[in-house]
Order: structure tokens, then sequence, then C-alpha cells
């Protein structure tokens, strides 16, 4: 056999790994009923596929033949363990038959068993400092050390977290399900949850000094796509709009210096078209299905700013409209101080503040540094400075961004 | 699989209830057991006595001590336990949710090991 052949053969089980192992290892955790072992069994089938593949050329369906060697060698682990551990040969015994080995009956489940790990990652027994790691590595394929640079924590503390999860999910027997539909509204919302989270994490970093880390939006964009493709379901939809329009703005974001451009100074022709408009198309799609949720109102929200050429020209009145809704949807204090901020626009920065100081009076969002920052703004522009140099210096001592405290103490120096 | 659901509340909130409100969550909580144990999936219940009646003990360097009160005071108090057997952690949930304490209180699912003298 020609040294081109296996070359190309290597090189195929490589871009295999990539695109299909997290199928692999989804099936095979179904299949072991253990994470761990399943992820053992992932790296031998591929291993196995080094070693066959450029000899014997790729399997006709390469999917079905790692999931059903990975379980063959699995069982033959325990098998051969068994000499130390005898309860494993029952363990073995129970897998070869309670699971078929034919390839077509697997196949079909795949897409299941995708949701299967989702579902499990975003258990709402597992901390939420658990989930996110937990999702980005088994759902993902990040690295714990990719995950511990995104989340800026230590690759140990990671580590850590996701071994005490795996325990949690043995030990309490969390079930490798998708959840009954009578559950299912609760079920994705911690879902949406996490991957909105790992998108924040990416876009607006709560710590640190790089405005974003753009590698962990993408990939909530990746799993808000494959969550669409598997669950069509209007909050879904909402999601991946949202986090679209979000993402669009991202080149405007930043200047080139590095700092935080607001929404009403960003230049709009670098607004990413592409992403807005496929963004906008899903909204129209999630509307149309009756069943309107704070995902798909955030997003009509952000598509109002994206269809609009400046934000003079924006519907401010749609805009407070539709933070009506939102807080009838899903009240908090942070969506008021939004819909405050958009008050301030179409009725005056005097309204805005009134519906700001009533908010900051109730306590709620004392230690919320934009609430802070968009007081001052709205008395910067009242001309009432020395309120404005008070509320600028209590949003720097409660910002913990590189930019937006150098956003913040530009404020400060104008005003002076 | 076995779980042990500790029902937590707090002793005021369930003081403060009008009699007739205590005697309908007790009679609900006394079906939900019977419905639960004809499933097959409860082992063991109880409720308990309030904490004032509560004893801990604890053996340091061969002496025994025990001393009045909780292992720990917290605003909720450990009120009464089920032992049921399902087979994974969403039903223990399921079941855990529909026990009537749960409206007011907390239900904390514990898993149970399986060893000891237990079976």
């Amino acid at each position: 056999m020609g040294d081109d052949v296996s070359t190309g053969a290597r090189a195929k089980v490589d871009e295999f790994y990539r695109a299909e192992s997290r199928y692999v290892l989804a099936t095979l955790i179904r299949l072991l009923g253990d994470f761990d072992a399943a992820e053992e069994a992932l790296q031998e089938a591929f291993s196995v596929a080094m070693e066959q593949w450029p000899r014997d050329g790729i399997p006709a369906n390469p999917r079905a033949w790692l999931v059903s060697t990975g379980r063959f060698k699995a069982i033959d682990g325990m098998r051969r363990r068994a000499r130390y551990d005898a309860s494993l040969n029952e363990l073995a015994h129970h897998i070869e038959t309670t699971t078929g080995d034919s390839s077509e009956q697997e196949d079909e489940h795949i897409e299941d068993d995708r949701l299967r790990l989702i579902f499990t990652c975003c258990h709402p027994a597992l901390a939420e400092e658990a989930q996110i790691p937990m999702t980005l590595r088994e759902v993902c394929n990040l690295t714990t050390e990719e995950i511990a640079r995104a989340l800026l924590t230590k690759p140990a503390t990671i580590a850590q977290r996701i071994v005490r999860a795996k325990a949690k999910i043995r030990d309490a027997r969390i079930p490798y399900e998708v959840p009954p539909p009578s559950e299912l509204p609760e079920r994705i919302e911690t879902v949406l949850r996490v991957v909105y989270l790992v998108f924040n994490e990416g876009y607006s970093a709560s710590f640190g000094t790089s405005l974003t880390r753009a590698e962990l939006s993408d990939e909530a964009i990746r799993l808000g796509r494959l969550l669409l493709q598997l669950l069509p379901e209007p909050e879904v939809i909402g999601l991946l709009a949202l986090m679209l329009l979000h993402e669009s703005r991202r080149p405007a974001r930043t200047s080139a210096t590095g700092d935080l451009v607001l929404l009403e100074q960003q230049d709009r022709s670098r607004w990413n078209r592409a992403q807005s408009s496929e963004g906008i198309s899903l909204i129209e799609r999630a509307l149309s299905m009756k069943r309107i949720g704070p995902y798909t109102l955030q997003a009509t929200i952000a598509a109002v700013h994206a269809e609009a050429p400046s934000a003079a020209e924006t519907d401010w009145a749609q805009i407070v409209a539709l933070y009506d809704l939102l807080l009838r949807v899903d009240p908090s204090p942070i969506v008021e101080l939004n819909r405050a901020a958009a008050v301030a626009i179409r009725d005056g920065p005097a309204k805005g503040l009134a519906l700001v100081d009533e908010l900051l009076a109730r306590g709620e969002l004392a230690t919320y540094h934009l609430a802070h920052a968009t007081r001052a703004d709205l008395c910067r522009r009242l001309g009432k400075n020395a309120d404005a140099r008070t509320s600028y210096e209590r949003a720097l001592a409660l910002a913990k961004q590189g930019p937006e405290q150098r956003f913040l103490r530009q404020r400060l120096m104008e005003l002076n | 699989m076995k779980y042990l659901c500790l029902v937590y509340l707090e002793e005021k909130i369930l003081k403060g209830f009008p009699s007739d409100t205590r005697r309908a969550i007790s009679d609900d909580a006394m079906s939900y057991c019977e419905k639960l144990q004809k499933a097959g999936r409860l082992l063991a219940a109880s409720p308990l006595h309030p904490v004032e009646t509560a004893t801990t003990v604890r053996v340091r360097e061969g002496t025994i001590s025990a001393t009045d009160g909780p292992f720990a005071e917290t605003k909720e108090q450990l009120g009464g336990f089920l032992m049921i057997d399902v087979p994974d952690l969403n039903d223990a949930i399921r079941i855990a949710a529909q026990f009537p304490a749960a409206k007011f209180g907390s239900i904390e699912v514990r898993p149970m090991k399986e060893l000891g003298c237990a079976d």
C-alpha cells in the first residue's frame, strides 16, 4: 500500500475525530452507562481506526464502526479486569446483552444521544459552575486548559468541577435521557441558560483585560445551532437569534485601541449583516410560533437596533413597548434598568433618571456597576455634574473589566 | 436505587398555619405516602418531633457527649423523611416535588450507598 494512501487515511481519521468524536462519545455514554468508560472506549476506538483504516480502508459507516469498536473494546476491557473485580464480568454481560451492536439501529439514536448528553451536562442537579465546563468539555470537546483559559480559572479547578460533576451523575444516578414532554419546558430553560451564559462569558467577560473572548461566543452559537437542529422550539430559535444579533455588533463594539464603544456611537457599517439578517429571519420564525418567551423578546429588541440606520433613527417607542412585554414575561431589575434607558431616549433624560433613581432606591441593583453608570450618564446629560461624578465613581469602584474601567475613567475626566 | 428525602421546613411557618391547614397538609402527606407505598416505591417515611427534642451525640477521645439541640442551627429544620426506591434521580426529584411540604419547605434528596446492613 502506498504511503499516500495511508497518509490520506490517517488524515481522514483526524478529520473524523474533530467532526464526529462527540457523536460517538454521546452514544458510547448511553451504551456503557458511564462517562469515563465511554471516554476511554472512544480513545481506544480511534486508536484502532488509526491502525486499521490506513491498511484496510475506511469503513462504509465510520461512525457506526467507531461506536461498535468502542463498545467491543469496553466489554473486552471489563472482561480482562474481571480477574481482579468479579462485578465487572456481570457488568460486561449486562452491557453485551442489553445493548445492540446493529449499526443501523445505533445510527437512528445518534441525534437523541447528542440531546441526552446536553441535557445531562445541563442537569439542574449539577452546580451551575459545573454545568458550563461539563458542556464545553463533553459537548463541545474543548480541553480542560481551553475551558480554564476561557473562564479565567485554573485548569485544576475546572478539572475538579468536571470530576465532581461526573461523580454526582454516577452516584446520584442522574439518568442519561431527554426529559419527557411534561418536563421539557423547564429543562430546556436550564440548557438555554447554560448556552447563554457561555455566550455572555465570551461576549462581555465579567473579569479581565479583554472585552470579548470570541471563541466562547462562537461555541455558544454552534451549540445554539445544534440545539435548534435537535429541538426546534420557539425559545431555542429566539436564543440563537439573540446571540447572532449581539454577535453581529462585535466588530463595532471595541475601538482600534481596545476601548468600549457604546451602541449609540458604534459605526453601524461594521456590523456583520449576514449574522443580523439571519437573526432577524429566525425571529420571524419564532414569532410565527405564537409562544413568545424572553429570549425571543430580547432578540426582537436587538433586531429593532439592527434595522435602525442610526441611534437617532431607532424606533425607541417600539423598544420601550418590547421591554414592557419582557417585564411581564420575565420581570427583573436589569430589564427595568434597560427599559429606563430606552425611556430616557424616548421621553428625555429627566424621565429616565426618575425611573433609575426609583430602581436604585429599591437596592437590588446597588452593586451593579451599569446601574450607576446609567444614572451618571443621565445626570451628565441634564447638566448635574456633581451627581454624575458621584455615580461614575461608584460605577468605577464596582466595574471589574479593564475596558469598562477605562471608559468610566474617560467619562470622569471629561466632566472635570 | 434508594434515595433518602430529607424534608426541611421552618417549624415557625408550619406553626403559623391555621390548624385546619396544618391538618390538611398532614392528611395530604399521609395519603401521598400511602400512594407511594402501594406503588412499591416507599420503603419508610416518618415525620419527626420538633427540633427542641433533638439530641446530638458525639464520641471524642472515648468520651460520650450528648448535647441538646440539632447538629446544625439553621433556619429550616429537619422535619421528617421519606426513604424511596426508584430507578434514577429524575424519578426521585419528581416524587420529592409532589410531597406537600415541598411547597413551603425544602427537600434534600440523597442517594443511599448500596452497602451496610440496609438489605
